[in-house]
């Protein structure tokens, strides 16, 4: 029973030498199997005395279970790293772009549009939309335009044939709304318009954003404070916004409102031509003759009405200097949003 | 309109500066758009005196003067110009002087004769585009005088873009009205006075149409001197004023124009044939225009005529026949008020916007005749000397201005502007604006707007300009409030963002082109479709109304192919239009257009072209999962634009509502296009209306896949091929997969094979391959029956 030690250190080594589960299996049955040395140390046990019987078989056992614990963990050990080795194999360049499309893109007017549809749909308007081609009477006549009126030369119109124009603005939308619905009424009315002007700063086709609210009660303070909370929150700033008279069949008082220089902070610059303000656009109450027009009593309504180029505000947001590449669809111009 | 500041000074005594009276106007609503310097920078230019003119003994065109600036000083100054004479004053740059354009004055030796500075004509001033020698100065100008003082230079030239219901202040005395009231300065009307008469000679006035001229003001001004040029204060104030100086008579009568806000004319009086007559044009009437051009007259036109022909496009412009010109000698002064109405869009419609039908259609102060005929002829004859007789009126008081009253209530006020107004303050407000204000107690007030205020009508008018007056910029500010009832709307509506987002994450970018388009692209295109043709198109390549997307998508894949890029997806939303038998139709399309590779370029996949399939995948994602199959169907269609073996129709419910396919090799090259281009084009309202989802129940028990391979005629199509699968196998058929569609070695010629992969499976117990060989089995059989088509050894 002297060698016991020395046969637990021999095959404690075996087992850490082992280089694979082949010879580490084989380790198992040199010592533990049925003809292992370890197992024909317990047969010995017969020449012993009683006394030291149970004593030597305990220590027999106890190093069986100890050289079983190694085999074990030495095991583990292989299998990991067989794992570790497979998988050193299988690494790949992972700085390679992944498998996909490009992405597209929404361009930048829509983009606009929807997100000043966005204000304004939290706070309970609706949108409204109409017809491109629109007649003479939606376009103006509703509108306190009549033919002839100097106004008509601020819209440069298209005419596509008897009493048919292209619209000048999405207002023929207010008209259509303001005839067929009961207020409270507050609508905005994204849109494309047109005008027979084309230059630097003039496409014959652009787009509007137009609101109205129509509710009893309803004043020029409500107005300021719509376009006023509307531009802060547009431009994530809180600029001043200045409202100054202006002129507009279709509203009375009518205001064109300037926005403080986004690019020089009212201090003066190219984008304001050195004015510090930048007009954005324009607003007034709803003219009385306007909602008589559209069955609408003025004395127990009123509203307000207002009117913005969204082409105008994506410029100013993301800083676009030339107009005529929102429509030349170039993918220089549309891939940047 | 362009305003000399201080023309405008003249009229009014303000306490504030140009910066502040400029802010002032744009927030009143006299909207400022440009301030600029009367004159460029120039110094050291005085009034110099010609004493003597010697030829220069070198050069013939030179001359040697001697110019004095003060007196026993003389300077000797070697001139050019053609009019340097003995006795005259000019403007002299001593040495020192500085000219615009930073030119500095040293001493200089011309030919050999030392110079001692330059006598300047109106042009080296930058006083006018061009002159002819030296700008002469009035005989009286202040010897040594400094220029600039002496022409009050030092001026600004303020440029209102006016809005057109403020025809009142397309005057200095219109702006001055409004700045005395901005500034609560008290205003006074000059007062003019009134030439009298020192011949009784008159002229025949007839006024025809007395609605469109309610009021005709005419006189005679005998021997009138045409020699006599206007004075040079009169000159610069119309140059300031942005007109150019012609003669006396026509600067006497702009500057009338300018000053009081009356366009006049003056007629050659020996060139009118027995009075003026006021009627509407005839038909088919031709007019020389003094401009040189030649209209003929429609029957909308007022014309002043006389007992033979038109001698003026009233309110617009005079004939050229009867101007006034170098030989007259005799004039017939006019000072009407012709009615908005009756002028506004005639202008526009001949193409003849002048400075008096601008005034004209936006309203002139219809009690201001006598006042500006009276004016003019007082300057005429101070002027260009000349006898003027008594002045003849024709007016028609019931068309001419009426007084009118206009209820302004205090609460409307108050409630427009949600602001609390002392009535005071509103009294203060109109009083000043001229308005005649009567209080009725408890309600407001009654007003009568002055006889310039013609735009004033309506209690909404008022409570404009007691606004405009008490500063928009010092109204309160609120926020709207508003009952919010929750509102239902409909689900199976979708949205079109939604499918927006969905193509651009196939890689998809959104186009925006214009909605009018090049009528030769747009007939390769839909050469039978009908169009909506622009009347008054910016160019012809913009000048019919979009039958299709494509006429503007393709023109934008040429401008990217033409712009090193080859692989492109577009798409657009928007309206086409065509006419209709009920007026026309405006109906919202969905459309894209692709080209290039089917990937962006990559380090995994082969470059692959793309092909039908990838636009028709790109049309599918579209479709709701609720519909599609069940709905809609793509068949195979034949497009004039499109390859007649790769177009589809889609159809939902039987009706046409898209195509797709390759655009024609033909038509490709007509277009420009260098590469194989794919389009689809929907209406975006069958795409949009979708249903609810429905829940089927979720089976418990195993699925069975059945692979069958059919070879058939290769125009078989898979689409009918899977119709009569479906139709064979039963309800417990759940799913066709494609996996392999095979033409070539072991198939015969003209034919091809199809692989489907049959998914059965039943909800309520597990299905036995007796039954399912029995569903393959009576597939087969009709397959072969109705195609000839043959199962595949499996």
């Amino acid at each position: 029973m002297k060698n016991i030690e020395i046969l637990e250190s021999e095959a404690s080594n075996a087992v850490n030498r082992a280089p694979d589960l082949k010879s580490l299996e084989q380790t198992k049955v040199d010592y533990l199997g049925k003809k292992g040395l370890l197992t024909s140390l317990l047969k010995e046990l017969g020449s012993l005395s009683p006394e030291e019987r149970p004593k030597a078989g305990a220590r027999i056992n106890a190093v069986k279970q100890r050289i079983l614990a190694e085999i074990d963990l030495k095991r583990q050990a292989i299998e990991y790293n067989a794992i570790e080795s497979q998988l050193a194999k299988e690494s790949i360049d992972i700085t390679l772009p992944g498998r996909s499309d490009e992405r597209g893109s929404l361009h930048l007017v829509t983009h606009t549009m929807e997100r000043i549809e966005s204000f304004f749909l939290r706070i309970g308007y609706k949108i409204e939309k109409g017809p491109e081609i629109e007649d003479d009477y939606h376009n103006f006549e509703a509108l306190n335009i009549p033919a002839h009126h100097p106004a008509r030369a601020m819209h440069d119109t298209f005419y596509v044939g008897q009493n048919k124009v292209l619209r000048t603005h999405t207002s023929p939308v207010q008209v259509r709304t303001m005839k067929s619905q009961e207020p409270p009424i507050r609508i905005i009315c994204p849109g494309r318009v047109y005008r027979c002007d084309s230059d630097l700063t003039h496409t014959p086709m652009f787009h509007q954003v137009e609101g109205l609210i129509l509710d009893e009660n309803i004043s020029m303070a409500d107005l300021k404070g719509t376009i006023d909370q509307f531009l802060k929150a547009f431009f994530e700033e809180d600029l001043p916004v200045r409202f100054r008279p202006s002129y507009f069949p279709f509203t009375e008082p009518s205001a064109e409102v300037d926005l403080q220089c986004t690019n020089c902070k009212g201090k003066g610059c190219r984008i304001c031509k050195n004015t510090g303000w930048l007009e954005v656009m324009g607003c007034g109450m709803v003219h009385p003759t306007v909602l008589s027009h559209c069955n609408v009593d003025p004395e127990k309504y009123s509203g307000f009405a207002f009117g913005m180029g969204v082409e105008r505000l994506a410029m100013l947001r993301y800083g676009v200097t030339d107009l005529r590449l929102f429509f030349e669809s170039d993918l220089q111009f549309l891939r940047q949003f | 309109m362009k305003l000399s500041e201080s023309w405008l000074r003249e009229w009014v005594d303000l306490p504030v500066d140009t910066e502040e009276l400029i802010s002032q106007l744009t927030m009143a609503g006299l909207e400022v758009d440009a301030v600029e310097d009367a004159a460029p920078d120039f110094q050291n230019v005085l009034v110099g005196h010609v004493l003597s003119v010697e030829p220069h003994p070198n050069a013939d065109n030179l001359k040697i003067c001697q110019v004095s600036i003060k007196p026993e000083d003389v300077t000797q100054v070697v001139c050019g110009a053609v009019n340097v004479r003995q006795g005259i004053k000019v403007p002299f740059a001593v040495v020192g002087a500085r000219l615009p354009g930073s030119v500095k004055i040293k001493l200089a030796k011309l030919r050999d004769v030392e110079s001692f500075g330059m006598l300047c004509g109106a042009d080296e001033l930058g006083l006018s585009d061009k002159s002819k020698g030296l700008l002469e100065l009035p005989l009286d100008a202040p010897v040594g005088l400094n220029l600039r003082d002496y022409l009050k230079l030092n001026d600004k030239i303020i440029d209102i873009d006016l809005t057109p219901n403020r025809g009142d202040c397309l005057s200095v005395r219109g702006v001055a009205r409004e700045a005395a009231v901005l500034n609560l300065v008290p205003f006074s009307e000059p007062c003019f006075l009134s030439v009298s008469s020192s011949i009784t000679d008159t002229f025949s006035i007839q006024v025809d149409e007395s609605e469109a001229c309610s009021r005709y003001a005419g006189r005679i001004i005998k021997n009138v001197d045409m020699t006599v040029s206007s004075p040079l204060w009169l000159q610069e104030k119309l140059r300031r004023s942005g007109l150019r100086s012609t003669d006396a008579v026509v600067d006497v009568t702009n500057y009338v124009m300018l000053e009081l806000g009356q366009p006049m004319h003056a007629f050659d009086l020996d060139k009118l044939n027995g009075g003026v007559l006021v009627r509407m044009a005839k038909k088919g009437e031709m007019l020389s225009l003094l401009d040189g051009s030649k209209v003929v007259l429609t029957p909308d036109t007022l014309v002043v005529a006389d007992k033979d022909k038109v001698v003026a496009m009233a309110g617009i412009m005079g004939s050229d026949n009867t101007a006034v010109s170098s030989n007259t000698c005799n004039i017939f002064l006019e000072s009407a008020y012709f009615n908005p109405i009756a002028i506004s869009g005639r202008s526009r419609a001949y193409g003849k916007h002048t400075d008096a039908s601008h005034r004209f259609e936006r309203g002139v102060d219809p009690r201001l005749q006598e006042v500006a005929i009276e004016r003019a002829t007082a300057l005429l004859l101070e002027i260009a000397g000349g006898r003027a007789g008594p002045i003849s009126i024709v007016e028609n008081k019931a068309d001419l201005f009426q007084e009118t009253e206009i209820t302004l209530r205090h609460a409307r006020l108050e409630q427009q502007l949600g602001l609390t107004i002392e009535g005071s303050q509103v009294e203060d407000i109109l009083n000043r604006l001229g308005l005649a204000v009567r209080k009725i107690s408890g309600i407001g007030w009654h007003c009568s707007p002055p006889s310039w205020r013609f735009d004033l009508s309506l209690e909404a008018d008022l409570i404009e300009e007691v606004a405009r007056i008490y500063g928009y910029e010092n109204l309160p500010v609120a926020t709207p409030s508003a009952q919010l009832p929750i509102t239902s709307f409909l689900e199976t509506r979708r949205e079109l963002p939604g499918l927006r987002n969905q193509l651009i994450a196939r890689g998809y970018h959104e186009a925006i082109t214009y909605c009018f388009v090049d009528p030769e692209i747009q007939r390769q295109l839909t050469p039978d479709a009908e169009v909506i043709s622009l009347v008054n198109p910016i160019s012809s390549d913009m000048s019919v109304m979009r039958t299709t997307l494509w006429s503007g998508l393709l023109p934008a894949i040429r401008h990217n192919l033409n712009r090193q890029q080859s692989r492109i997806r577009l798409f657009e939303t928007g309206l086409v239009f065509s006419p209709s038998d009920s007026g026309l139709k405006q109906e919202s399309m969905i459309a894209g257009a692709i080209t290039g590779h089917r990937m962006p370029e990559n380090w995994h996949t082969n470059a692959e072209l793309v092909d039908f399939f990838d636009l028709k995948g790109d049309v599918q994602s579209l479709l709701s999962p609720y519909t599609a199959s069940e709905q809609f169907e793509f068949i195979k269609g034949q497009h004039p634009c499109l390859h007649s073996g790769q177009c589809a129709q889609i159809r939902r419910n039987g009706h046409l509502v898209g195509w797709l396919g390759q655009v024609h090799p033909a038509v490709q090259k007509i277009l420009g296009l260098t590469q194989t281009i794919f389009v689809f084009e929907v209406h975006l309202q069958s795409i949009l209306e979708d249903k609810l989802p429905r829940f089927a129940e979720v089976s418990k028990f195993p699925e069975v896949r059945r692979d069958l391979a059919f070879i058939v005629h290769e125009d078989v199509t898979a689409g009918d091929l899977c119709k009569t699968v479906r139709a064979e196998a039963g309800k417990t058929l759940i799913d066709i997969k494609i996996f392999d569609v095979y033409k070539g070695k072991g198939i015969k010629v003209d034919n091809k094979s199809i692989a489907l992969g049959l998914t059965f499976r039943d909800t309520s117990r597990t299905l036995e391959d007796s039954e399912i060989n029995q569903a393959v089995a009576s597939i087969a059989r009709a397959i072969e029956v109705k195609f000839s088509g043959i199962l595949r050894d499996q």
